[in-house]
């Protein structure tokens, strides 16, 4: 798999006197309302582990109040961590002096903000060449580079107007662009469209989605929406209360969730949308017949209703080329049907929450 | 002798019974108590005034000790003679400065600032308001104002702003200054003069800093609110890019606050214009001067004038601080216009000075000063019968009464007074700060005089506060009240403290009841405001709920806004009577005697200056001691505020 972009291993935050006592106590354990009452800190994030690949779209999920944005937010050390190792490119970041942290957030990790961050007496030009102003980049080149990204997230035309002028969806484009024009390895995003309207935020899911193709950077997202997560996110950590419940793609939590508190969250999660023909096959009944359509095991069950369709014979499921099984038009029945799933199945797959 | 009854009741119903008990008993029996007190003890254990106290005999050999050491004590040496030469040096360079300019430079550049901070319009009031003072006869006097003004300003800002800015970066900062700037805001203007006098000499370096200190709180407290407000979204964003925190700082921060920042120049300049003038109580050149003669010779005309100059002053350099502070970030095109404008307008002016005499042209100016007067002695004529009776009834009817009280009962019985009235309002801390302050008076041996003072302003509050508390509920409830009042309390805010002392003397000559007009004048608009603004407040959810299960308009007022409203109106209670303690203590200029007096005298006689050293140290002491006891306000909103911190 090769080094991971970013590598957490228990990380901790908590706030309040004598925090770092904690760790490592009896107490760490507590619940954190019971937390609280004992020792009046506030774990917001508790031994929390996770990895993410180059290049990949890592989405973090949970309600309000489960420190996914604490969590993200350590990641630059915008808030100190209280312990734990935290690892960017290799690098050992809580190691970093302030002079290194500054240097890694100027060049390589930059971030998107809920609402936007944009200085109000700056024209958009300035709003996005203010990650190079600050590292001395001269002004002639800066806003060379400001037009270049601001026309790559479709804002071309609204360099010189002030950010209260324009739209929320377009002033979190001039968001994004800041975030891009230093040409950083990683971005990251804090509930970055959870202020805007369902439509504008559609949209921009859209743009992350076009723009995580074309220039490939290692994203980590953080959102409280899990229709956003699932179309997102290449995998998915799902927090609760400071921790980590599950990571997995977004099949394996439909298809596997690790507990009671994330099968309720993707309870309504329409299944045969996001479980793959692997989920559902099952190995042959001794008469059935195998000459029916042959689908790929990675196959969204709900794209394989056609074929279905358009033959009696159960569906022959390969990877690899070899057959893993067969699905037949009552099991993909019994998959689209909701508030039920193949979980009895789910085993087969191996899918477990640890990454 | 309340809980007599609750033991003898069956203890079934006790609890019931001292619930039950109405709650003016509590009040009624302390009022009780303290009138068959005072009429026990009535001329016993007073304090009457005497100018021979030891203490004051003492401050003036110390004060002589100062003198003798000036120029050989290593403190004064190298610290306190410096700080006067450069605050001596900073008014002087400005004041060559602005003459040298000439009429029409200062003219043409008070048009260009006022194009740059707000367009034309502001260009017109500056232009106007300036060539107004002009056209007084008050040029040159009203440029040593301005100088004497715009240095200390200039020194308020250099040292408020940072100071502000670390205030508003620092929890710690911000917890010891808070309190300091508090007390700073409550000290009457008299009582920064004695102190000055004593480390400055007298003169416009004692002025300008003695002006400075006066002016500083509102620059600190107004920069470290903008530092605090800015938005915490944009300085992260900003962080996540690494910047340092001074680019953060530079770049965010500051820009963001600078519009709030310049709220608080403007109101620097309105507090150092409240300052100035009375500086030339020791000997500061400029337009008190010629106010404070004619105000001790009764002559309300020559009064009149150099204070309608002030107020033109005040009301230009308001409009333009405060057009600046509205201004939003515009495009290049509007950029170059505005210093287009500025450029032009001071050139003209500047083009101007060799053509035209280095006077304001006498033909041009007016005289006022005698249609004044007739106007004066009319009302004096006509209306004698009118003010006089206002003047006897409050005179005779409310204060001497009051002071007889005040200075015939016994010093512990007005102490323990004041203890048990602050505890129960603002609790046991303000209260035992107020009774400090009281017993400090007494140690000042300056306690009659006190007493005359407090008598005034108690007086005068009431008054004030009730008109006040009218005013606002009117405005509240009536839009076309409201719109009509608005630009009266607006204006009203611009004018310098002293300016309201000017009408008062016209309608009631010199007195005690011209101070308690003047105070009146001067708080209404505050405490009418807070009231207002305190009662729209509410929520209208709040009201239509209210309105909704049928309130009558009477009903809304009393069970819904008055209540919801309190903490505002014990804020408008609190700075009702600390301004009209300001007040009072500057009517001692026109004839109201007390403390303010002592004040005065000290700067006129070299031996009463220990007197008015320690009177000016008792109005500290006794504006503290009002603004604890009312400050019920903002106590019981403590509890909050510790969480959100």
């Amino acid at each position: 798999m090769g080094t991971a972009a970013i590598e957490v291993r228990g990380l901790w935050k908590i706030f309040g006197p004598k925090a770092d006592r904690i760790i490592g106590s009896p107490d760490a354990d507590l619940e954190p309302a019971q937390l609280r009452a004992k020792t009046g800190c506030t774990a917001a994030v508790r031994d929390v582990s996770f990895e993410v690949r180059p290049g990949e779209v890592f989405v973090v999920m949970g309600l309000s109040g489960s420190g996914k944005s604490t969590l993200v937010r350590c990641l630059t050390r915008l808030i100190e961590p209280t312990a734990g190792e935290l690892r960017i490119d290799g690098q050992d970041v809580r190691a970093m002096s302030a002079k290194q942290l500054r240097e890694l957030r100027r060049h390589r990790v930059s971030m998107v903000f809920q609402h936007f961050g944009l200085l109000p007496h700056r024209k958009v030009v300035d709003n996005v060449g203010y990650g190079l102003e600050i590292q001395g980049v001269g002004r002639a080149e800066r806003h060379e580079k400001a037009r270049r990204i601001l026309s790559l997230v479709g804002l071309e035309g609204h360099e010189d107007s002030y950010p209260e002028q324009l739209s929320g969806g377009m002033q979190q484009r001039v968001g994004l662009a800041r975030a891009l024009a230093v040409d950083p390895e990683v971005l990251l995003f804090d509930e970055p469209f959870s202020a805007l309207d369902p439509l504008i935020r559609r949209d921009m899911q859209a743009e992350v989605i076009r723009l995580h193709r074309e220039v490939g950077k290692t994203m980590v997202f953080i959102t409280h929406d899990l229709s956003e997560a699932l179309k997102l996110g290449e995998r998915i950590a799902i927090m609760r209360a400071g921790a980590i419940v599950q990571v997995g793609t977004p099949e394996e939590l439909v298809g596997a969730p690790a507990d009671d508190y994330v099968a309720d969250f993707v309870r309504d999660v329409p299944r045969a949308q996001v479980l793959s023909l692997r989920w559902i096959s099952r190995d042959p009944e001794p008469d059935e017949p195998l000459d029916g359509p042959e689908l790929p095991a990675d196959t969204v069950i709900h794209d394989a209703v056609p074929a279905a369709m358009a033959s009696d014979r159960p569906i022959r499921v390969v990877a690899d080329g070899e057959l893993v099984g067969v699905v037949s038009r009552v099991d993909l029945l019994g998959a689209v049907r909701p508030g039920t799933g193949p979980v009895a199945v789910a085993a087969s797959a191996g899918a477990t929450g640890e990454a | 002798m309340v809980s007599a009854p609750v033991q003898v009741a069956p203890p079934v119903q006790a609890p019931a019974r001292v619930r039950r008990l109405p709650r003016w008993v509590a009040p009624v029996a302390g009022v009780v108590a303290v009138v068959a007190l005072y009429v026990a003890f009535r001329g016993k254990a007073v304090l009457p005034h005497d100018d021979d106290a030891t203490l004051f005999h003492w401050l003036n050999d110390a004060r002589d000790w100062v003198d003798e050491n000036r120029n050989s004590s290593p403190i004064f040496l190298y610290v306190v003679n410096y700080l006067r030469l450069g605050a001596a040096g900073v008014y002087e360079g400005l004041q060559a400065g602005l003459v040298a300019l000439g009429w029409p430079g200062l003219l043409g550049l008070a048009a260009g600032l006022g194009w740059l901070a707000g367009g034309w319009r502001i260009a017109l009031v500056s232009f106007a308001g300036f060539a107004g003072v002009g056209v007084l006869g008050f040029w040159e006097a009203s440029v040593e104002t301005l100088a004497l003004t715009l240095s200390a300003v200039l020194l308020s800002l250099l040292f408020g702003i940072p100071l502000g800015i670390w205030a508003g970066r620092s929890h710690r900062v911000r917890r010891i200054v808070t309190p300091v700037l508090d007390v700073m805001q409550i000290m009457p203007t008299f009582s920064y003069l004695s102190p000055m006098v004593l480390l400055f000499l007298i003169g416009p370096a004692s002025a300008t800093i003695a002006t400075m200190i006066y002016a500083m709180p509102p620059a600190i407290r107004i920069t470290a609110m903008a530092i605090q407000r800015v938005s915490g979204v944009a300085v992260e964003a900003s962080e996540s890019l690494g910047a340092t925190r001074w680019q953060t700082l530079g770049k965010v921060r500051l820009p963001l606050a600078l519009n709030t920042i310049t709220l608080g120049v403007n109101q620097t300049i309105a507090a150092a214009l409240s300052m100035v003038p009375l500086t030339a109580l020791i000997a500061a050149p400029g337009l008190g001067e010629d106010l404070l003669r004619a105000l001790a010779r009764v002559n309300v005309g020559a009064a009149l004038v150099p204070g309608v100059a002030i107020v033109l002053i005040a009301i230009v350099l308001d409009r333009m601080t405060r057009a600046a502070a509205q201004r939003r970030e515009s495009g290049t095109r509007a950029r170059a216009v505005r210093w287009g404008g500025f450029a032009v307008l001071t050139a003209a002016g500047l083009a101007l000075v060799p053509a035209m005499a280095q006077e304001f042209p006498e033909q041009w100016q007016v005289q006022i000063v005698r249609p004044i007067n007739d106007v004066v002695d009319w009302i004096e004529a006509h209306w004698y019968t009118f003010t006089g009776f206002l003047n006897d009834v409050v005179a005779y009817g409310l204060l001497n009464p009051l002071q007889d009280v005040l200075t015939s009962a016994p010093w512990w019985l007005v102490t323990a007074a004041v203890l048990v009235f602050a505890w129960r309002v603002s609790g046991l801390a303000a209260g035992l700060v107020a009774t400090v302050c009281l017993l400090c008076v007494a140690a000042l041996q300056l306690w009659e005089h006190a007493m005359e003072t407090l008598t005034l302003v108690l007086v005068a509050s009431v008054i004030t506060i009730a008109a006040g508390l009218a005013l606002g509920v009117a405005a509240a409830r009536s839009r076309w009240f409201a719109a009509g009042l608005r630009p009266v309390l607006d204006a009203a805010q611009t004018m310098p403290s002293f300016s309201y002392l000017l009408p008062a003397v016209a309608l009631f000559g010199n007195g005690r009841f011209t101070a308690i007009t003047a105070s009146f004048i001067y708080a209404v608009p505050v405490v009418a405001r807070l009231v207002e603004d305190g009662l729209r407040a509410v929520p209208g959810t709040v009201m239509e709920a209210a309105r909704s299960a049928g309130s009558t308009d009477r009903q809304l007022l009393w069970k819904v806004q008055l209540p919801m409203a309190r903490g505002s109106l014990l804020l408008a209670a609190n700075q009702g009577i600390v301004m009209t303690l300001a007040m009072v203590v500057i009517g001692a200029l026109v004839g109201a005697g007390a403390l303010g007096y002592d004040v005065v005298a000290g700067f006129a006689q070299q031996e009463d200056y220990g007197k008015g050293l320690a009177a000016g140290v008792a109005l500290v002491l006794l504006g503290v001691m009002l603004d604890r006891i009312t400050q019920g306000a903002n106590g019981r909103r403590s509890p909050h505020k510790k969480r959100n911190a």
